[in-house]
C-alpha cells in the first residue's frame, strides 16, 4: 500500500493543475486588481503634444469623466488597438485622452498622422514618470476618470470592441446616472 | 515548399518513434528477436528526420524566410546572424523542436553505447526513449507546430526578444535541456528494470554515468542561466527563485540525490526501490518544468505565450508518463529487501541523510512555486512566496549537509571507525574556526561572510585531508580514480560556491547614484569616475553609452561602458558593464538621463561592488566538472563479459512486512 503513496501523492498534484488551467481559462493572470480603483486619480501636469507650452492638468479636467488612454508610437499593441479606438472612440461620450507614454514628441505627431488620431487631446509623458504613479504597467492602458478625478475603471492591453461593450460602455453608462 | 518537408520530416519522426516505442516492447515480452532489433535503426531513423526539421527551421531563419510565421515572430532583417541561430530556440515551438532534437541526441549515443547490454533490456529502454519521444512529437504537431505559413508573406519580421540577444542566451538552453532530457536515460533505465523484473545491480551501473552526465549538463546550464540573469537583466542578482529556475533547480535537486543513492544500491544493493523512484521524481520534475513553464499556469518573467491548449496536452501526457511509472512501481518495485545491512554509523547513513535533505529541499522548492496556484485554489487572492520564504527554508536544510560533507569520504560502507571522524573533526574543524578568526578581522565581523569562509575551509579542508589519506594508502595510480576524483571536485564545488553566496551576499556594495559628468563615487575602495554619455550604434541596436573610468589609489582598473539601448521595435534593454575579478566584480547599470533631451549631462545610475560573485559560478562548474569526471570511471564501461558471465547474485530475503 505505501508503493501507491507517490502515485496518490502525484494524482494530487495533477489535479491542482487541472484545476490551475481551468482557473487561468476563467480569470487573465495578469489581471492584478489596481490598488487605484475608487482612488483619487494621480494629480499630473503634462505638455500637449501639439504645443508642449500648454500644459493638461488632472485638476483642468475636473467636472467631466474622460477616458486616459495610454498609448506610444513604438507599441505594437497600441497598433493593434487603434482601429478599435478609431471607430468607436468618438462614440464613447466622453472625452478620449491620450496619454503619449515614453515616445519622442515627433515619433508620436507621426503615428498618429499615419493612422489617425482619435483623441480629443494628447498629453505626453516622455520620462513616464507620471506614469508610475498612475501604477502603468506598459502601453496600451485604459484609465476611467469621473468628473471629480476618481479612476473607475482600468483596463490592461488593447480595448476591443468586446471589452468596450461588454466593461466600458457598462461602466461609462454608470458614470453618467450619477452626474446627471 | 521547404518548411513543408519540416513538417512531413517531423511526422516521420513521430512514425518512427512509434515504432522505437512499441515494437521492441512487444518484442521483449514475447521474446521475438526480429521485433528488438527495430529499436536501434528506428532510433537512428528518427534522429536524422528531427533533425532535418531542425536543420529546415535554422534555414528559414538565416534565409529570413518570413513566410514562416515562426521566423517572422522572432527575428528580422537587422538581427545579425548569430542571434538569427539563437532565435530558432527563442520562443515556445522551437525550443520544444530542440528539446527533441536533444532527447534524439541522448537515444542515439544510448543506442551506440548500449550494444553490449542485454537485448532484452536494452530494447526497452531504447523503447521508452522511444515512447517519450512521440509524447513531445505529438506536442509539437498537435499544438506548437513551428512551421505554420503566415500569409501574407510580411516584408519584415517582429524582433527577438532584445532580453535573449546576449551570448550566454545562445548556449543557456541548449545545455539545460541537455541535463533536463539526459534525465530521459536513468528514467528509461528504471522503467525498464521494473518492466524486466530485473534485481541485479547491474542495470544501476550502466545508468550511473548517464545521470552523472545528465545532472553535470544541468548544473552547467544551470550556472549559464544564472551568469545570463546577472549580465543581462541589470539587477545585478544572480538568483530569483523565480518559477522557472525553480523549475530546473528542483531536478537538479533530485538529480544529486539520485547520484549518490545510485552509488549505494550499485555497491551495496540497498536502497533500490528509492533509486528507482528518484529517478522517476529527477524526469518526471523535468517535465513538470516544461508544463509550467509552458502551460501558462504559472506567470513568471521568463513570459512564453502561453495556451490553454498546450497546458492540456501537457498535463495528459504528464498524467500518462508521471502517472503510469508509478503505478508500475507500485506494482512491480523490488519487493524483497536487499542488499547489505549497514549499522547507523556508516557512509550509507551519511548519504541517506544527504539524501533526505535534497528530497525534502525538492519538495520545498516544489511547494514554494506551487504556492500562487494553491493560493488561487483556496482563494486566499494573488500570494506569491519569495525569497523570503526560500531564503530561509534552503540554508536550513543544507546546513546537515554541509557539516556531513567532510566526513563522507572517510566513512565506511557498513561501519564507520569513529576514531577517524573525530580526526577529520578536529583538523578540519579546526582549520575551519582558525581560517573564520582571521577573516573576521577582514569583514568588520559580518557573520554571514565568516560563515563562508569557514564553510570553505570546513568543506575544502574534507577533500584535502581525504586527498592525503589516499596519497598515502594507495598505491600509487590507483590513488584517485575517476568515480572518486570526480567527487572530490564537486565536494569542492560545494565550498567554493557557499563561500561565493555568503561573501558576496554579506559585502556587496550598492548604490543608486545620480552622477554627472566629471563626478566621482568611492565605493568598495574603488573610484568610479563618469565621464559623461555619448550615443553609439550596434548591428541592430543604437544606444547611450556611458563611460566610467574606475580607479585605485589613482590607478587605473578599468574602463566600464554601461549601455541603454534600444531596438528596431523599440524595446529598450539595458546592458550592464562588468569588469570580473577573481575577488570582485565592479558593475555599472545606466538608468535614465535627468533630462531627457541632454544625455550629454547628469544620468543616474547603479554602481555594484561584488566581492567574490564568480566563486558562485566558479563553485557551480567545479560541481559539473565532478559529475563529468565521475562519468568517465573505468569501472562504468560495460564489458561483454562481465555482463554474459552469471551476474553476481543478491541474497535477496522476502519481505514479510
Amino acid at each position: 500500500m505505501s508503493r501507491l503513496l507517490p502515485f496518490f501523492g502525484f494524482m494530487l498534484l495533477a489535479g491542482l493543475f487541472g484545476f490551475g488551467i481551468w482557473w487561468n481559462t476563467q480569470h487573465d493572470p495578469r489581471e492584478v486588481p489596481s490598488p487605484l480603483i475608487n482612488k483619487p486619480a494621480p494629480a499630473f501636469n503634462l505638455p500637449r503634444l501639439d504645443d508642449p507650452t500648454q500644459t493638461v492638468s488632472k485638476a483642468s479636467l475636473l467636472g467631466k469623466p474622460y477616458l486616459l488612454n495610454v498609448f506610444a508610437s513604438w507599441c505594437i499593441a497600441c497598433a493593434e488597438e487603434h482601429p478599435t479606438l478609431m471607430a468607436e472612440g468618438s462614440q464613447l461620450g466622453i472625452l478620449l485622452l491620450g496619454y503619449d507614454y515614453k515616445d519622442a514628441p515627433d515619433d508620436a505627431k507621426n503615428w498618429l498622422r499615419e493612422h489617425g488620431n482619435p483623441y480629443g487631446e494628447v498629453i505626453t509623458d516622455r520620462s513616464g514618470r507620471t506614469a508610475i504613479d498612475f501604477g502603468v504597467y506598459g502601453a496600451p492602458e485604459s484609465f476611467l476618470i469621473d468628473a471629480k478625478g476618481v479612476i473607475r475603471y482600468k483596463h490592461i492591453g488593447p480595448l476591443t470592441p468586446e471589452v468596450i461593450a461588454k466593461k466600458l460602455q457598462p461602466a461609462i453608462a454608470a458614470l453618467k446616472k450619477e452626474t446627471p | 515548399m521547404t518548411p513543408e518537408l519540416g513538417q512531413l520530416a517531423l511526422i516521420l519522426a513521430l512514425l518512427l518513434a512509434l515504432a522505437q516505442g512499441v515494437l521492441p516492447l512487444i518484442g521483449a515480452w514475447r521474446g521475438n528477436r526480429a521485433l528488438m532489433a527495430v529499436a536501434r535503426p528506428a532510433a537512428a531513423g528518427q534522429a536524422v528526420f528531427v533533425a532535418m526539421a531542425f536543420g529546415i527551421l535554422v534555414w528559414a531563419f538565416l534565409h529570413f524566410d518570413f513566410s514562416v510565421q515562426y521566423v517572422a515572430a522572432n527575428s528580422n532583417l537587422e538581427l545579425p546572424w548569430y542571434y538569427r541561430i539563437a532565435a530558432v530556440w527563442g520562443a515556445h515551438e522551437g525550443s520544444l523542436l530542440l528539446w527533441i532534437l536533444i532527447l534524439n541526441v541522448w537515444t542515439v549515443a544510448l543506442a551506440a553505447f548500449s550494444q553490449k547490454l542485454p537485448e532484452v533490456f536494452a530494447s526497452r529502454v531504447l523503447a521508452v526513449m522511444g515512447l517519450v519521444a512521440v509524447g513531445f512529437l505529438l506536442f509539437t504537431l498537435l499544438t506548437s507546430d513551428p512551421f505554420g505559413r503566415l500569409l501574407p508573406m510580411p516584408g519584415d519580421g517582429a524582433d527577438l526578444n532584445p532580453v535573449l540577444q546576449d551570448p550566454g542566451m545562445t548556449f543557456h538552453p541548449p545545455v539545460l535541456y541537455m541535463g533536463y532530457v539526459g534525465f530521459s536515460v536513468a528514467f528509461a533505465f528504471s522503467i525498464a528494470g521494473l518492466l524486466g523484473g530485473e534485481m541485479e545491480q547491474a542495470w544501476v551501473r550502466w545508468a550511473r554515468p548517464w545521470t552523472n552526465m545528465a545532472w553535470g549538463f544541468l548544473t552547467c546550464g544551470i550556472v549559464a542561466g544564472s551568469w545570463w540573469a546577472y549580465a543581462e537583466l541589470g539587477w545585478g542578482g544572480w538568483w530569483f527563485w523565480d518559477p522557472v529556475e525553480n523549475a530546473s533547480f528542483m531536478p537538479w535537486l533530485v538529480g544529486l540525490a539520485l547520484i549518490h543513492a545510485q552509488a549505494i544500491t550499485e555497491k551495496r544493493g540497498s536502497l533500490r526501490a528509492w533509486t528507482i523512484l528518484l529517478s522517476i521524481f529527477a524526469f518526471s520534475l523535468s517535465l513538470l518544468g516544461t508544463f509550467l513553464v509552458r502551460s501558462g499556469v504559472l506567470t513568471s518573467v521568463h513570459a512564453f505565450a502561453s495556451d490553454p491548449r498546450r497546458g492540456v496536452f501537457i498535463l495528459a501526457f504528464l498524467t500518462i508518463v508521471v502517472g503510469g511509472s508509478l503505478l508500475l512501481y507500485a506494482l512491480r518495485a523490488p519487493k524483497v529487501v536487499g542488499g547489505k545491512p549497514f549499522q547507523v554509523l556508516s557512509r550509507e547513513t551519511a548519504m541517506l541523510i544527504g539524501n533526505l535533505m535534497f528530497a525534502v529541499a525538492a519538495a520545498m522548492v516544489l511547494l514554494g512555486t506551487l504556492f500562487p496556484l494553491l493560493a488561487d485554489a483556496l482563494n486566499l487572492g494573488k500570494i506569491s512566496v519569495g525569497p523570503p520564504y526560500f531564503g530561509l527554508l534552503f540554508p536550513l536544510l543544507m546546513l546537515p549537509v554541509v557539516l556531513l560533507m567532510p566526513f563522507g569520504p572517510f566513512l565506511r560502507w557498513n561501519k564507520g571507525d569513529p576514531a577517524v571522524l573525530k580526526q577529520v573533526l578536529l583538523r578540519a574543524g579546526i582549520a575551519a574556526v582558525a581560517c573564520a578568526i582571521v577573516a573576521a578581522f577582514f569583514v568588520n565581523g559580518q557573520l554571514k561572510a565568516i560563515a563562508g569562509v569557514a564553510t570553505l575551509v570546513w568543506l575544502g579542508a574534507g577533500v584535502l585531508l581525504y586527498m592525503i589519506k589516499r596519497w598515502r594508502e594507495a598505491p600509487a595510480g590507483r590513488r584517485y580514480p575517476a568515480e572518486m576524483a570526480g567527487m572530490l571536485l564537486a565536494h569542492l564545488g560545494m565550498g567554493v560556491f557557499v563561500a561565493g553566496v555568503l561573501l558576496s551576499n554579506s559585502l556587496s556594495v550598492t548604490r543608486d547614484v545620480r552622477m554627472a559628468p566629471g563626478q566621482t563615487q568611492h565605493i568598495g575602495g574603488y573610484d568610479f569616475r563618469f565621464d559623461g554619455a555619448q550615443r553609439t550604434t550596434g548591428p541592430n541596436w543604437r544606444a547611450d553609452q556611458g563611460l566610467i573610468t574606475v580607479t585605485r589609489d589613482g590607478e587605473s582598473v578599468a574602463v566600464m561602458k554601461p549601455q541603454k539601448r534600444t531596438y528596431p521595435r523599440g524595446q529598450v534593454q539595458t546592458e550592464s558593464a562588468v569588469d570580473a575579478g577573481f575577488t570582485r566584480d565592479l558593475y555599472v547599470a545606466l538608468g535614465e538621463p535627468m533630462d531627457a533631451n541632454n544625455i550629454e549631462g547628469a544620468w543616474s545610475m547603479r554602481l555594484y561592488y561584488k566581492p567574490f560573485i564568480r566563486w558562485i559560478w566558479g563553485g557551480g562548474l567545479l560541481m559539473m566538472l565532478g559529475g563529468f569526471t565521475a562519468a568517465a570511471d573505468k569501472r562504468f564501461r560495460i564489458k561483454r563479459s562481465a555482463v554474459d558471465a552469471p551476474t553476481e547474485k543478491l541474497i535477496l530475503q522476502e519481505n514479510n512486512a
